[in-house]
């Protein structure tokens, strides 16, 4: 019979505001082997964990519970503050009575009767607990960053900086991602590629960094510090190392109706093409739906003025395995489609959306940077820009969230129009106008007194194209009036969603993405750059719409946790894993089906039954794959399989104590 | 069972609006086609029922200028549903009315005008009949 000593937390008043503590106290010291039990305000806190080691010390306590809260929050401190007096921290087991408990129930006699419940049957687990010592597992000093935007870049830079090799894998033909779209930046104006492109050129050349740009991630096995990563770089049709930039091939290609992605199809590009003039890197991709040579079986014209006969129309596509300690989600944001918000008349050619106006400003852009109208080519009298166009809408149109960045680079459009054209008349319908951010509600003030953009707190209902004009009918919330009003071009603040790529690379990962598909933080405040998955990291607007000072924040925290990983030598092991019973298991192979980590192996074992000699086919568990999940254990027709720390009998043990 | 005095939350009921999910921004206004005729707007129709002033909806001109064309219901992104509130205000006072509708269905002339959408005669049947 174990010693146990049971230890209840007040939490402050989150436990003890709807739990009466001192009855649990009192109700576990009649629970069998318990032979100490306590109360503490605060027991995570220094002398609360010092209450526990006198405990121990001074009753001989060979088990111990804390009934506090979630083992998610304190598992670890409590079975640390164990290892420290000797105990096997695999002796220590955490009730959790606040947030499935105290948080969630009004009735304090329920919620006592709740608390008493959980920890009795955190007191009968306890009983059936063995010392578990946990193992070691390698370090692969490489990390891995999906996506090559700002968020891929700073990551990358960071963490190959610090002497570890680092690879980025980007799907589109070039690194750079949305900023390189960008014309200015808000609130500084700064130029975007004047500050983007230095960076990718920073990151094509840094030794410790290789740059798998028109690739994508295939597969992924292993857990932290061990990740086994396959790539498939697809086939660019040209061959990178004969290449030499000099942009022959799509001068004289004749294939040129396809829309350009980065010029957000407002022009088109070439069959062969580089995405934009400052493109790394510097080698152009055969578009193969495109192409006329794919297509038809003849032209190639492309090849025959290469003068380094880089073209490669046999090219296939590479698939690369590479081992990596950490892996960087930063894949990034895209604008919603507009196809369902018809009030706007989104086809309108002089509706764009605000990426596409960046585009029209930019003075490498479609128009190279004449502000006109895309129907008929004339310059705007007025532009009207309207907010929140599909964010904070809670119907199955739009997204629930507020996408941050649209009052900031609303306010940086209209101002840019202003400053190069006085004459033209600024209008901006907003909900609210949210601009917490260093200098950013100065910045959005200055574009109405300075630049005179008016702004007006309403929202646009209907868009109608007139054909040389727009009209559009709107409503002024604070002078209460109807507006109907003539506008030349209309800009749509158009919500951003993750791309539809971070659902399959978030499950590949095993990582967890929340209802709108972005990213999930293991913790909101505390753990704000990793996923609940270890070794997993995320960095931009995968996680959640960010501008561009907070993403390379964000950056260069993953960065920071991810050199934290990569330079320890071992990680320490779950010990908690799947262990087969050798005198039970039959071979059947059940167990290896389902699990998810392919950590289940057989083994053959010479036997003597009876004086028979024969082989036994036995499951063997690889400790450093398997993370502890179960799925074996409950799939096992013979009950072989068990999970130490979570056995069925700990389990049932548990569940006869919240029955009786 | 509601009181008889709860007047804000029996409208509530009737017109299963959800005027606290309201940011206030302005679209219902903006998309409807009657703002003119209204003496409460649309959007402003969801702050009186906010704060419970259901008398002064019941009595405005809104609940007759409403064409019940739904345009607020279909673009709100909060889907708080200003139409509704509207036609339950105006159903709250024609109960309260009694037998005497504001126009009886035969009132209505046979062919107001060939243009009429079919929507705004069904809407007038609704609006003017119990």
């Amino acid at each position: 019979m174990k010693r146990v000593g049971v230890f209840v937390c007040h939490c402050g008043t989150n436990i003890a505001a709807a739990v009466d503590v001192g009855e649990v106290v009192d109700k576990a010291r009649l629970e069998r082997g318990v032979v100490f039990s306590a109360e503490y305000p605060y027991m995570c806190s220094e002398a609360g964990q010092t209450m526990i080691a006198n405990a121990v010390k001074e009753h001989n306590l060979t088990g111990v519970v804390v009934s506090a809260c979630s083992p998610r929050m304190h598992e670890v401190t409590f079975r640390k503050a164990a290892a420290k007096i000797g105990l096997n921290p695999y002796m220590l087991e955490m009730a959790n009575i606040r947030e499935q408990c105290s948080w969630i129930h009004k009735d304090k006699d329920d919620a006592t009767k709740k608390a008493v419940s959980l920890t009795s049957a955190a007191v009968a687990k306890v009983h059936l607990n063995t010392p578990l010592f946990a193992g070691e597992s390698p370090v692969t000093k490489r990390a891995l960053v999906i996506g090559g935007g700002i968020a891929g870049i700073s990551v990358a830079l960071d963490v190959a900086d610090a002497g570890y090799d680092v690879d980025i894998v980007e799907s589109t033909p070039g690194i750079g991602g949305r900023m390189a779209q960008l014309d200015k930046t808000f609130p500084t104006l700064d130029c975007s590629a004047c500050i983007l492109t230095p960076k990718m050129v920073d990151a094509a050349t840094h030794d410790n960094i290789t740059l798998h740009t028109y690739s994508e991630v295939e597969s992924v096995e292993g857990f932290v510090g061990d990740f086994t990563v396959t790539i498939r770089k697809k086939a660019r049709s040209v061959d990178m190392k004969k290449c030499t930039g000099c942009g022959a091939c799509y001068d004289k290609c004749p294939a040129k109706k396809a829309p350009s992605e980065f010029e957000e199809g407002l022009s088109n590009r070439k069959a062969i093409y580089i995405p934009f003039a400052q493109a790394v890197p510097n080698v152009p991709v055969i578009d193969r739906e495109q192409c006329i040579k794919f297509k038809t079986g003849k032209c190639g014209l492309c090849e025959t003025v290469c003068a380094p006969g880089a073209i490669d129309f046999e090219q296939q596509d590479e698939l690369v395995t590479q081992k990596y300690g950490a892996v960087i989600v930063a894949t990034g944001f895209r604008p919603i489609e507009l196809g369902k918000f018809g009030e706007y008349a989104p086809e309108s050619k002089d509706v764009l959306t605000s990426l596409e106006f960046e585009r029209i400003t930019n003075a490498a852009g479609p128009t190279k940077g004449a502000l006109v109208r895309l129907s008929d080519g004339r310059k705007p009298k007025s532009i009207t820009f309207i907010q929140c166009v599909g964010s904070r809408d809670t119907t199955p149109r739009g997204k629930a969230y507020c996408s941050k960045i649209c009052c900031m680079y609303t306010a940086k459009h209209a101002m840019l129009v202003k400053d190069k054209y006085p004459d033209i008349d600024v209008n901006v319908y907003y909900i609210d106008v949210r601009s917490p951010g260093k200098n950013f509600d100065e910045f959005y003030r200055r574009a109405a007194e300075e630049y005179g953009v008016n702004y007006i707190k309403g929202q646009v209902g209907k868009v109608v194209d007139m054909g040389d004009h727009l009209v559009l009918q709107a409503a002024d919330m604070l002078d209460n009036r109807q507006i109907t009003a003539r506008t030349d071009m209309i800009v749509l603040a158009t919500a951003i969603e993750p791309l539809k790529s971070t659902k399959p690379i978030a499950s590949m990962l095993t990582a967890s993405i929340d209802t709108n598909g972005f990213m999930t933080e293991a913790h909101p405040k505390l753990k704000p750059v990793e996923s609940p998955t270890a070794g997993v990291f995320l960095a931009g607007a995968c996680h959640g719409p960010k501008d561009i000072p907070e993403t390379v924040a964000q950056a260069g925290a993953a960065a920071a946790k991810v050199l934290g990983l990569l330079s320890k030598s071992k990680l320490t092991t779950n010990p908690c894993v799947a262990a087969a019973d050798e005198l039970a298991c039959n071979g059947c192979s059940a167990c290896e089906s389902v699990c998810p980590y392919g950590a289940i192996g057989y083994e053959d074992r010479q036997i003597n039954d009876h004086g028979v000699r024969g082989n036994q086919r036995l499951a063997a568990v690889n400790t450093a794959l398997c993370q502890g999940c179960g799925a074996c254990a409950v799939t096992c027709p013979s009950g072989a399989m068990d999970l130490l720390g979570f056995s069925n009998r700990q389990i049932l043990a548990e569940v006869d104590a919240l029955c009786r | 069972m509601l009181g008889r005095t709860d007047l804000p939350n029996r409208l509530r009921v009737i017109s299963g609006a959800k005027d606290k999910d309201c940011m206030k921004c302005g679209k219902c206004s903006a998309s409807c086609p009657s703002y003119e005729k209204m003496d409460i707007r649309p959007h402003q129709f969801v702050s009186y029922l906010q704060r419970g002033d259901v008398d002064a909806m019941m009595n405005s001109t809104t609940v007759w200028a409403c064409l019940c064309c739904y345009a607020c219901i279909e673009r709100c992104p909060r889907d708080v549903k200003p139409a509704q509130i509207i036609e339950a205000a105006r159903l709250m006072l024609i109960r309260r009315q009694g037998d005497t509708p504001y126009v009886s269905a035969d009132d209505i002339p046979e062919l107001l005008d060939p243009d009429t959408p079919q929507q705004l005669l069904v809407s007038a049947l609704r609006k003017y009949t119990k």
